[in-house]
Protein backbone atom coordinates (compact mmCIF):
# COMPACT_ATOMS: atom_id res chain seq x y z
CA UNK A 1 0.00 0.00 0.00
CA UNK A 2 1.46 3.01 -0.56
CA UNK A 3 1.52 5.79 1.68
CA UNK A 4 -0.96 8.07 2.06
CA UNK A 5 -0.31 11.94 1.33
CA UNK A 6 -1.42 15.16 2.41
CA UNK A 7 -1.46 18.42 0.80
CA UNK A 8 -1.20 21.37 3.51
CA UNK A 9 -2.83 23.93 0.59
CA UNK A 10 -0.17 27.31 0.63
CA UNK A 11 -1.80 30.59 -0.72
CA UNK A 12 -0.08 33.08 0.50
CA UNK A 13 -1.72 34.09 3.49
CA UNK A 14 -0.29 32.51 6.46
CA UNK A 15 2.11 30.69 8.43
CA UNK A 16 1.68 27.12 7.66
CA UNK A 17 4.79 25.69 9.75
CA UNK A 18 2.86 25.09 13.04
CA UNK A 19 0.13 22.98 10.87
CA UNK A 20 3.19 21.14 9.31
CA UNK A 21 4.19 20.33 12.77
CA UNK A 22 1.35 19.21 14.42
CA UNK A 23 1.18 16.78 11.06
CA UNK A 24 4.36 15.53 11.62
CA UNK A 25 3.95 15.08 15.31
CA UNK A 26 0.76 12.70 14.77
CA UNK A 27 2.87 11.07 11.45
CA UNK A 28 0.54 12.44 8.50
CA UNK A 29 2.84 12.44 5.65
CA UNK A 30 1.89 15.89 4.79
CA UNK A 31 3.84 18.51 2.04
CA UNK A 32 3.18 21.66 1.83
CA UNK A 33 2.16 23.16 -1.28
CA UNK A 34 0.57 25.44 -4.06
CA UNK A 35 0.54 23.39 -7.46
CA UNK A 36 -3.05 22.48 -7.89
CA UNK A 37 -1.96 19.44 -9.86
CA UNK A 38 0.36 18.33 -6.63
CA UNK A 39 -3.17 19.14 -4.65
CA UNK A 40 -5.21 17.11 -6.80
CA UNK A 41 -2.36 13.85 -6.53
CA UNK A 42 -3.16 13.98 -2.71
CA UNK A 43 -5.13 11.97 -0.90
CA UNK A 44 -6.18 14.35 1.34
CA UNK A 45 -6.08 18.18 1.74
CA UNK A 46 -5.82 20.65 4.81
CA UNK A 47 -6.38 24.39 3.99
CA UNK A 48 -5.56 26.47 6.95
CA UNK A 49 -5.39 29.75 6.70
CA UNK A 50 -6.25 33.55 8.62
CA UNK A 51 -6.76 36.43 6.85
CA UNK A 52 -9.27 38.36 5.14
CA UNK A 53 -11.63 35.88 3.57
CA UNK A 54 -11.49 37.87 0.15
CA UNK A 55 -8.34 38.17 -0.69
CA UNK A 56 -8.23 34.12 -0.02
CA UNK A 57 -10.42 33.69 -2.41
CA UNK A 58 -8.82 35.44 -4.55
CA UNK A 59 -5.37 33.78 -4.25
CA UNK A 60 -7.46 29.96 -4.45
CA UNK A 61 -8.35 31.53 -7.54
CA UNK A 62 -5.47 32.84 -9.40
CA UNK A 63 -3.42 29.23 -8.19
CA UNK A 64 -6.42 27.32 -9.43
CA UNK A 65 -6.39 25.71 -6.05
CA UNK A 66 -10.37 26.57 -5.75
CA UNK A 67 -11.47 23.97 -8.55
CA UNK A 68 -9.09 21.31 -7.16
CA UNK A 69 -10.24 21.75 -3.56
CA UNK A 70 -13.96 21.28 -5.02
CA UNK A 71 -12.79 18.17 -7.19
CA UNK A 72 -10.67 16.45 -4.38
CA UNK A 73 -14.03 17.01 -2.04
CA UNK A 74 -16.25 15.69 -4.75
CA UNK A 75 -14.07 12.93 -5.84
CA UNK A 76 -14.62 11.80 -1.82
CA UNK A 77 -10.78 12.88 -0.64
CA UNK A 78 -10.66 14.13 2.89
CA UNK A 79 -10.56 17.47 3.56
CA UNK A 80 -9.52 19.67 7.09
CA UNK A 81 -10.17 23.40 7.01
CA UNK A 82 -9.03 25.44 9.85
CA UNK A 83 -9.87 29.18 10.98
CA UNK A 84 -10.19 31.03 7.46
CA UNK A 85 -9.66 27.07 5.83
CA UNK A 86 -13.02 26.50 7.51
CA UNK A 87 -15.18 29.74 6.56
CA UNK A 88 -14.24 29.38 2.99
CA UNK A 89 -16.41 26.58 2.37
CA UNK A 90 -19.30 28.67 2.67
CA UNK A 91 -21.09 30.52 0.63
CA UNK A 92 -20.40 33.44 1.53
CA UNK A 93 -19.13 36.32 4.01
CA UNK A 94 -20.51 39.40 4.89
CA UNK A 95 -16.51 40.70 4.92
CA UNK A 96 -16.62 44.09 2.53
CA UNK A 97 -19.51 43.78 1.17
CA UNK A 98 -19.60 40.49 0.07
CA UNK A 99 -17.57 37.58 -1.20
CA UNK A 100 -18.17 34.39 -2.75
CA UNK A 101 -17.05 31.47 -0.86
CA UNK A 102 -16.35 27.77 -2.35
CA UNK A 103 -19.99 27.12 -1.32
CA UNK A 104 -19.34 23.65 -0.42
CA UNK A 105 -21.11 23.98 2.80
CA UNK A 106 -24.76 26.41 2.44
CA UNK A 107 -24.26 29.24 4.22
CA UNK A 108 -22.33 32.25 5.53
CA UNK A 109 -19.66 33.88 7.48
CA UNK A 110 -20.47 37.00 9.79
CA UNK A 111 -18.96 39.35 12.12
CA UNK A 112 -18.75 39.34 16.14
CA UNK A 113 -21.07 42.09 17.33
CA UNK A 114 -20.50 43.08 20.79
CA UNK A 115 -23.41 44.15 22.51
CA UNK A 116 -23.49 47.43 24.31
CA UNK A 117 -24.81 45.32 27.54
CA UNK A 118 -22.14 42.72 27.56
CA UNK A 119 -19.17 44.45 25.84
CA UNK A 120 -16.74 41.57 24.73
CA UNK A 121 -13.33 41.86 23.06
CA UNK A 122 -13.29 41.03 18.97
CA UNK A 123 -11.44 39.74 17.99
CA UNK A 124 -11.96 36.42 20.12
CA UNK A 125 -8.52 35.43 21.18
CA UNK A 126 -7.80 32.83 23.41
CA UNK A 127 -8.97 29.44 24.89
CA UNK A 128 -12.71 28.77 24.95
CA UNK A 129 -15.26 25.75 25.40
CA UNK A 130 -15.91 24.12 22.67
CA UNK A 131 -19.16 21.33 22.97
CA UNK A 132 -20.22 18.83 20.45
CA UNK A 133 -23.09 18.66 19.57
CA UNK A 134 -22.62 15.31 17.34
CA UNK A 135 -20.73 12.38 17.31
CA UNK A 136 -18.10 11.79 15.07
CA UNK A 137 -15.03 9.92 14.71
CA UNK A 138 -12.83 13.28 14.22
CA UNK A 139 -13.35 13.91 18.23
CA UNK A 140 -11.93 10.57 19.56
CA UNK A 141 -10.75 10.69 22.90
CA UNK A 142 -11.42 14.49 23.63
CA UNK A 143 -14.43 15.04 26.63
CA UNK A 144 -17.91 15.99 25.25
CA UNK A 145 -16.41 19.89 26.49
CA UNK A 146 -13.11 20.33 25.35
CA UNK A 147 -10.52 23.42 25.49
CA UNK A 148 -9.33 25.07 22.38
CA UNK A 149 -7.40 28.13 21.06
CA UNK A 150 -9.24 30.71 18.76
CA UNK A 151 -8.14 33.60 17.00
CA UNK A 152 -10.69 35.42 14.91
CA UNK A 153 -13.41 37.91 14.18
CA UNK A 154 -16.21 36.20 12.21
CA UNK A 155 -17.75 33.08 12.30
CA UNK A 156 -20.19 30.50 10.45
CA UNK A 157 -23.67 30.29 10.28
CA UNK A 158 -24.26 27.14 8.17
CA UNK A 159 -27.95 27.15 6.93
CA UNK A 160 -28.66 23.50 7.92
CA UNK A 161 -27.94 22.69 11.46
CA UNK A 162 -26.53 18.60 10.84
CA UNK A 163 -23.45 20.29 9.77
CA UNK A 164 -22.85 21.34 12.75
CA UNK A 165 -19.87 19.52 15.14
CA UNK A 166 -19.83 21.74 17.85
CA UNK A 167 -20.92 24.92 19.80
CA UNK A 168 -19.02 28.01 21.25
CA UNK A 169 -20.30 30.56 23.32
CA UNK A 170 -18.75 33.74 22.57
CA UNK A 171 -20.14 37.81 22.55
CA UNK A 172 -23.54 36.40 24.22
CA UNK A 173 -24.23 33.76 21.68
CA UNK A 174 -23.32 30.55 20.74
CA UNK A 175 -21.83 30.04 17.17
CA UNK A 176 -20.65 27.24 15.24
CA UNK A 177 -17.03 26.59 16.28
CA UNK A 178 -16.60 23.07 13.83
CA UNK A 179 -18.43 21.31 11.44
CA UNK A 180 -18.47 18.21 9.74
CA UNK A 181 -20.07 16.58 6.61
CA UNK A 182 -19.50 13.58 5.16
CA UNK A 183 -15.30 13.67 4.11
CA UNK A 184 -14.84 17.01 5.10
CA UNK A 185 -13.85 18.29 8.39
CA UNK A 186 -13.42 22.12 9.36
CA UNK A 187 -12.70 24.06 12.35
CA UNK A 188 -12.89 27.76 13.67
CA UNK A 189 -10.37 27.09 16.40
CA UNK A 190 -6.65 26.33 15.72
CA UNK A 191 -5.96 22.58 16.83
CA UNK A 192 -2.15 23.06 16.46
CA UNK A 193 -2.34 25.53 19.15
CA UNK A 194 -4.57 23.72 21.51
CA UNK A 195 -2.14 21.28 23.12
CA UNK A 196 -2.54 17.78 23.25
CA UNK A 197 -6.25 18.08 22.55
CA UNK A 198 -5.72 19.53 19.68
CA UNK A 199 -2.91 16.91 18.63
CA UNK A 200 -5.73 14.29 19.25
CA UNK A 201 -7.51 15.68 16.32
CA UNK A 202 -4.61 15.81 14.05
CA UNK A 203 -4.29 12.15 15.07
CA UNK A 204 -7.97 11.06 14.96
CA UNK A 205 -8.07 13.06 11.34
CA UNK A 206 -5.44 10.13 10.10
CA UNK A 207 -6.88 7.20 11.37
CA UNK A 208 -10.24 8.29 9.70
CA UNK A 209 -7.96 8.74 6.47
CA UNK A 210 -6.36 5.08 7.59
CA UNK A 211 -9.12 3.11 8.13
CA UNK A 212 -10.98 4.28 4.72
CA UNK A 213 -8.28 3.25 2.84
CA UNK A 214 -7.80 0.11 4.70
CA UNK A 215 -11.52 -1.26 3.48
CA UNK A 216 -10.23 -0.64 0.08
CA UNK B 1 -17.35 35.43 30.02
CA UNK B 2 -17.07 32.33 29.43
CA UNK B 3 -13.30 32.61 28.17
CA UNK B 4 -10.19 31.23 30.65
CA UNK B 5 -7.78 33.17 32.17
CA UNK B 6 -4.30 32.44 30.53
CA UNK B 7 -1.41 31.56 32.54
CA UNK B 8 1.42 33.15 30.59
CA UNK B 9 5.14 31.84 31.52
CA UNK B 10 7.53 34.68 29.99
CA UNK B 11 10.93 33.75 29.29
CA UNK B 12 13.44 36.88 28.91
CA UNK B 13 16.00 35.09 25.85
CA UNK B 14 19.81 36.17 25.50
CA UNK B 15 21.35 34.11 23.13
CA UNK B 16 20.11 30.44 24.21
CA UNK B 17 20.09 31.09 27.64
CA UNK B 18 16.87 31.94 29.92
CA UNK B 19 17.66 34.87 31.95
CA UNK B 20 15.64 37.19 34.49
CA UNK B 21 17.04 40.02 36.83
CA UNK B 22 14.74 42.78 39.11
CA UNK B 23 13.23 45.51 37.45
CA UNK B 24 14.47 44.76 33.93
CA UNK B 25 17.77 44.73 34.59
CA UNK B 26 20.84 42.33 36.49
CA UNK B 27 20.15 38.86 34.15
CA UNK B 28 20.95 35.92 35.92
CA UNK B 29 21.43 33.13 33.78
CA UNK B 30 18.88 30.34 34.69
CA UNK B 31 19.25 27.49 31.69
CA UNK B 32 17.96 26.61 28.56
CA UNK B 33 15.45 28.55 27.36
CA UNK B 34 13.50 25.98 25.84
CA UNK B 35 13.91 23.17 28.43
CA UNK B 36 12.07 25.64 30.42
CA UNK B 37 9.35 26.05 27.76
CA UNK B 38 8.97 22.50 27.13
CA UNK B 39 8.62 21.84 30.71
CA UNK B 40 5.86 24.62 30.96
CA UNK B 41 3.63 23.61 27.65
CA UNK B 42 3.61 19.73 29.63
CA UNK B 43 2.83 21.56 33.02
CA UNK B 44 -0.28 23.02 31.34
CA UNK B 45 0.87 26.71 30.40
CA UNK B 46 -1.36 28.22 27.73
CA UNK B 47 0.70 30.18 25.76
CA UNK B 48 4.55 31.70 25.38
CA UNK B 49 6.38 34.87 25.64
CA UNK B 50 9.82 35.08 24.51
CA UNK B 51 11.53 37.94 25.29
CA UNK B 52 14.88 39.35 23.47
CA UNK B 53 16.56 40.91 25.80
CA UNK B 54 19.66 41.50 23.72
CA UNK B 55 17.80 41.84 20.02
CA UNK B 56 21.45 42.35 18.31
CA UNK B 57 21.82 41.21 14.97
CA UNK B 58 24.42 38.17 16.03
CA UNK B 59 21.64 37.10 18.73
CA UNK B 60 18.81 37.23 16.17
CA UNK B 61 19.88 33.81 14.36
CA UNK B 62 20.00 31.73 17.70
CA UNK B 63 16.78 33.34 18.28
CA UNK B 64 15.07 32.27 15.33
CA UNK B 65 16.09 28.59 16.61
CA UNK B 66 14.48 28.59 19.40
CA UNK B 67 11.59 29.61 17.94
CA UNK B 68 11.83 27.70 14.73
CA UNK B 69 12.12 24.85 17.44
CA UNK B 70 9.53 25.48 19.66
CA UNK B 71 6.88 26.16 16.57
CA UNK B 72 7.87 22.16 16.25
CA UNK B 73 7.78 20.60 19.34
CA UNK B 74 4.92 22.80 21.48
CA UNK B 75 1.52 23.54 20.20
CA UNK B 76 0.37 26.53 22.07
CA UNK B 77 0.61 30.10 20.85
CA UNK B 78 4.01 31.73 21.31
CA UNK B 79 4.66 35.70 20.95
CA UNK B 80 7.90 37.16 20.55
CA UNK B 81 9.24 40.45 21.33
CA UNK B 82 12.21 42.48 21.90
CA UNK B 83 14.21 44.24 18.84
CA UNK B 84 10.70 44.73 16.77
CA UNK B 85 11.97 47.37 14.58
CA UNK B 86 10.22 46.97 11.34
CA UNK B 87 8.06 44.67 8.73
CA UNK B 88 10.83 42.49 7.67
CA UNK B 89 11.69 41.73 11.68
CA UNK B 90 7.68 40.91 12.32
CA UNK B 91 7.99 39.02 8.86
CA UNK B 92 11.46 37.05 9.58
CA UNK B 93 9.67 36.10 13.56
CA UNK B 94 6.82 35.28 12.14
CA UNK B 95 8.46 32.76 9.40
CA UNK B 96 10.32 31.45 12.39
CA UNK B 97 7.11 30.17 13.87
CA UNK B 98 6.12 32.97 16.18
CA UNK B 99 2.04 33.86 16.14
CA UNK B 100 1.97 37.16 17.40
CA UNK B 101 4.91 39.62 17.94
CA UNK B 102 5.17 42.30 20.64
CA UNK B 103 6.71 45.72 20.15
CA UNK B 104 7.68 48.78 22.62
CA UNK B 105 10.41 50.50 21.81
CA UNK B 106 9.56 51.29 17.87
CA UNK B 107 5.67 51.51 18.71
CA UNK B 108 6.73 54.87 20.93
CA UNK B 109 9.29 55.56 18.94
CA UNK B 110 7.04 55.72 15.57
CA UNK B 111 3.13 54.86 16.52
CA UNK B 112 2.25 55.08 12.88
CA UNK B 113 4.04 51.63 13.24
CA UNK B 114 1.39 50.24 14.97
CA UNK B 115 -1.04 50.76 11.79
CA UNK B 116 1.22 49.68 9.40
CA UNK B 117 1.86 46.47 11.58
CA UNK B 118 -1.89 45.55 12.13
CA UNK B 119 -2.94 46.56 8.63
CA UNK B 120 0.26 44.47 7.01
CA UNK B 121 -0.75 41.07 10.29
CA UNK B 122 -3.73 41.76 11.13
CA UNK B 123 -5.15 42.83 14.97
CA UNK B 124 -4.83 39.90 16.01
CA UNK B 125 -1.08 39.29 15.50
CA UNK B 126 0.38 42.31 17.06
CA UNK B 127 0.60 42.66 20.88
CA UNK B 128 2.13 46.75 22.16
CA UNK B 129 3.99 45.77 25.34
CA UNK B 130 4.10 48.27 27.53
CA UNK B 131 6.94 49.12 29.91
CA UNK B 132 5.35 50.50 32.96
CA UNK B 133 7.39 52.75 35.87
CA UNK B 134 5.56 55.43 38.09
CA UNK B 135 7.43 58.46 38.00
CA UNK B 136 8.18 60.90 41.70
CA UNK B 137 5.47 62.79 40.48
CA UNK B 138 3.00 60.03 41.00
CA UNK B 139 2.01 59.27 37.55
CA UNK B 140 2.35 56.26 35.33
CA UNK B 141 5.05 56.85 32.02
CA UNK B 142 5.86 54.19 29.37
CA UNK B 143 9.34 53.55 28.98
CA UNK B 144 11.39 51.66 26.24
CA UNK B 145 14.80 49.79 26.15
CA UNK B 146 13.90 47.67 28.83
CA UNK B 147 12.82 50.04 30.91
CA UNK B 148 16.02 52.40 30.54
CA UNK B 149 14.96 55.12 28.94
CA UNK B 150 11.99 57.56 29.55
CA UNK B 151 9.47 58.84 26.53
CA UNK B 152 7.15 61.16 28.93
CA UNK B 153 4.00 59.28 27.38
CA UNK B 154 1.33 58.79 29.94
CA UNK B 155 0.46 55.37 30.26
CA UNK B 156 -3.28 56.45 30.64
CA UNK B 157 -2.61 58.22 26.99
CA UNK B 158 -0.78 55.08 25.67
CA UNK B 159 -3.11 52.29 26.04
CA UNK B 160 -5.54 54.37 24.30
CA UNK B 161 -3.76 55.61 21.47
CA UNK B 162 -2.47 52.04 20.68
CA UNK B 163 -6.02 50.40 20.72
CA UNK B 164 -7.27 53.04 18.13
CA UNK B 165 -4.03 52.18 15.88
CA UNK B 166 -4.57 48.65 16.13
CA UNK B 167 -3.08 46.88 18.28
CA UNK B 168 -4.65 43.40 19.31
CA UNK B 169 -3.05 43.31 22.48
CA UNK B 170 -1.70 44.63 25.23
CA UNK B 171 1.01 43.31 27.98
CA UNK B 172 1.24 45.92 30.92
CA UNK B 173 4.95 44.86 32.39
CA UNK B 174 5.25 46.57 35.47
CA UNK B 175 8.81 47.39 35.78
CA UNK B 176 9.00 48.72 39.40
CA UNK B 177 7.58 45.43 40.89
CA UNK B 178 9.24 43.07 37.51
CA UNK B 179 11.34 40.28 39.96
CA UNK B 180 10.52 41.38 43.24
CA UNK B 181 7.69 39.19 44.77
CA UNK B 182 5.67 41.82 45.59
CA UNK B 183 2.62 41.64 43.74
CA UNK B 184 1.27 43.09 40.84
CA UNK B 185 1.25 46.90 41.22
CA UNK B 186 -2.46 47.54 41.28
CA UNK B 187 -2.62 51.22 41.32
CA UNK B 188 -1.79 50.29 37.49
CA UNK B 189 -5.31 48.73 37.34
CA UNK B 190 -6.72 51.70 38.79
CA UNK B 191 -6.06 52.89 35.63
CA UNK B 192 -6.51 50.87 33.39
CA UNK B 193 -10.07 50.02 34.04
CA UNK B 194 -12.47 50.97 31.29
CA UNK B 195 -9.92 52.28 29.10
CA UNK B 196 -9.31 48.82 27.45
CA UNK B 197 -11.25 46.99 25.15
CA UNK B 198 -8.92 44.65 23.46
CA UNK B 199 -7.30 41.58 25.39
CA UNK B 200 -4.39 42.35 28.53
CA UNK B 201 -1.90 40.88 29.74
CA UNK B 202 -0.41 41.95 32.76
CA UNK B 203 3.37 41.01 34.12
CA UNK B 204 5.41 42.17 37.23
CA UNK B 205 5.65 41.57 40.73
CA UNK B 206 3.81 38.02 41.46
CA UNK B 207 5.24 36.07 43.77
CA UNK B 208 2.49 33.91 44.93
CA UNK B 209 -1.02 32.09 44.28
CA UNK B 210 -2.81 34.61 45.64
CA UNK B 211 -1.19 37.46 44.04
CA UNK B 212 -3.00 36.75 40.95
CA UNK B 213 -6.24 36.92 43.06
CA UNK B 214 -5.33 39.90 44.05
CA UNK B 215 -5.35 41.45 40.44
CA UNK B 216 -8.59 39.35 39.26
CA UNK B 217 -10.56 41.19 42.28
CA UNK B 218 -9.61 43.76 40.77
CA UNK B 219 -9.58 43.62 36.76
CA UNK B 220 -10.84 40.62 34.35
CA UNK B 221 -7.51 40.64 33.06
CA UNK B 222 -7.48 38.18 30.08
CA UNK B 223 -3.95 36.62 30.98
CA UNK B 224 -0.95 36.63 33.55
CA UNK B 225 2.41 36.63 32.56
CA UNK B 226 4.24 35.03 35.05
CA UNK B 227 8.81 34.76 34.82
CA UNK B 228 10.07 34.98 38.70
CA UNK B 229 7.43 32.99 40.09
CA UNK B 230 7.80 29.76 37.55
CA UNK B 231 11.78 30.27 36.41
CA UNK B 232 13.00 29.84 39.97
CA UNK B 233 10.43 26.70 40.96
CA UNK B 234 12.08 25.27 37.99
CA UNK B 235 15.51 25.87 37.59
CA UNK B 236 16.63 23.32 40.13
CA UNK B 237 15.03 20.63 38.21
CA UNK B 238 16.41 21.95 34.83
CA UNK B 239 19.65 22.75 34.97
CA UNK B 240 21.32 19.00 35.34
CA UNK B 241 20.32 19.28 31.71
CA UNK B 242 21.99 22.65 31.29
CA UNK B 243 25.92 22.35 29.88
CA UNK B 244 25.92 26.26 27.96
CA UNK B 245 28.33 28.12 30.76
CA UNK B 246 29.89 30.58 28.02
CA UNK B 247 27.10 33.04 27.86
CA UNK B 248 26.50 35.42 30.49
CA UNK B 249 26.46 35.23 34.35
CA UNK B 250 25.55 31.72 35.49
CA UNK B 251 27.80 31.38 38.23
CA UNK B 252 23.99 31.97 40.56
CA UNK B 253 22.64 29.06 38.88
CA UNK B 254 25.12 26.56 40.64
CA UNK B 255 24.98 28.33 44.02
CA UNK B 256 22.04 26.35 45.15
CA UNK B 257 20.14 28.91 46.13
CA UNK B 258 16.40 28.98 47.46
CA UNK B 259 14.58 31.94 46.35
CA UNK B 260 12.31 32.01 49.66
CA UNK B 261 10.10 35.21 48.34
CA UNK B 262 8.68 33.51 45.42
CA UNK B 263 6.06 30.71 46.68
CA UNK B 264 6.67 26.87 46.57
CA UNK B 265 4.85 26.40 43.33
CA UNK B 266 4.40 24.97 39.85
CA UNK B 267 2.06 25.54 36.47
CA UNK B 268 0.10 22.82 38.21
CA UNK B 269 -0.44 23.65 41.47
CA UNK B 270 -0.92 27.02 40.15
CA UNK B 271 -4.13 26.42 38.33
CA UNK B 272 -5.41 23.96 40.62
CA UNK B 273 -5.91 26.69 42.89
CA UNK B 274 -7.21 29.31 40.91
CA UNK B 275 -9.83 26.28 39.91
CA UNK B 276 -10.52 25.72 43.34
CA UNK B 277 -10.92 29.33 43.87
CA UNK B 278 -13.14 29.51 41.01
CA UNK B 279 -11.54 31.04 38.62
CA UNK B 280 -12.11 29.59 34.44
CA UNK B 281 -8.80 27.65 34.40
CA UNK B 282 -8.07 25.61 31.02
CA UNK B 283 -7.50 22.25 31.46
CA UNK B 284 -4.40 19.85 30.14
Amino acid sequence: MSKITTAIIDYKLSNLKSVKAACDYVGLNAFITSDFKKVLQADSIILPGVGSFKEAMKNLKELDLDKSIIENINKKKYFLGICLGMQLLFTKSEEFGNAKGLNLIEGEVVKFKSKKKFPTPIPHVGWNNIKFIKNNNICDGLESISQMYFVHSYYAKPKKKNVILSETKYCNINFCSSVSKQNIFAFQFHPEKSGEFGLKVYKNYLNIIQNDKNTF
Amino acid sequence: MSKFLRIIPKLEVKGNNLVKGVHLEGLRVLGNCYDFAKKYYEDGADELIYQDVVASLYERNSLNDIIEKTSKNIFIPLTVGGGIRNIANIKEVLNSGADKVSINTAALKNPEFINEAANNFGSSTIAINIEVIKNKDGKYYAYIDNGREATGKLLDKWVLEVQERGAGEIIIVSVDKDGTSLGFDLDIIKILKNKIKIPTILNGGIGKEQDILEVLKNYKVDGIALASLLHYNYYNFLKKKFSNLNEGNSSFLFSNKKFKNFQNTNIIKLKKYLNNHKINIRKK
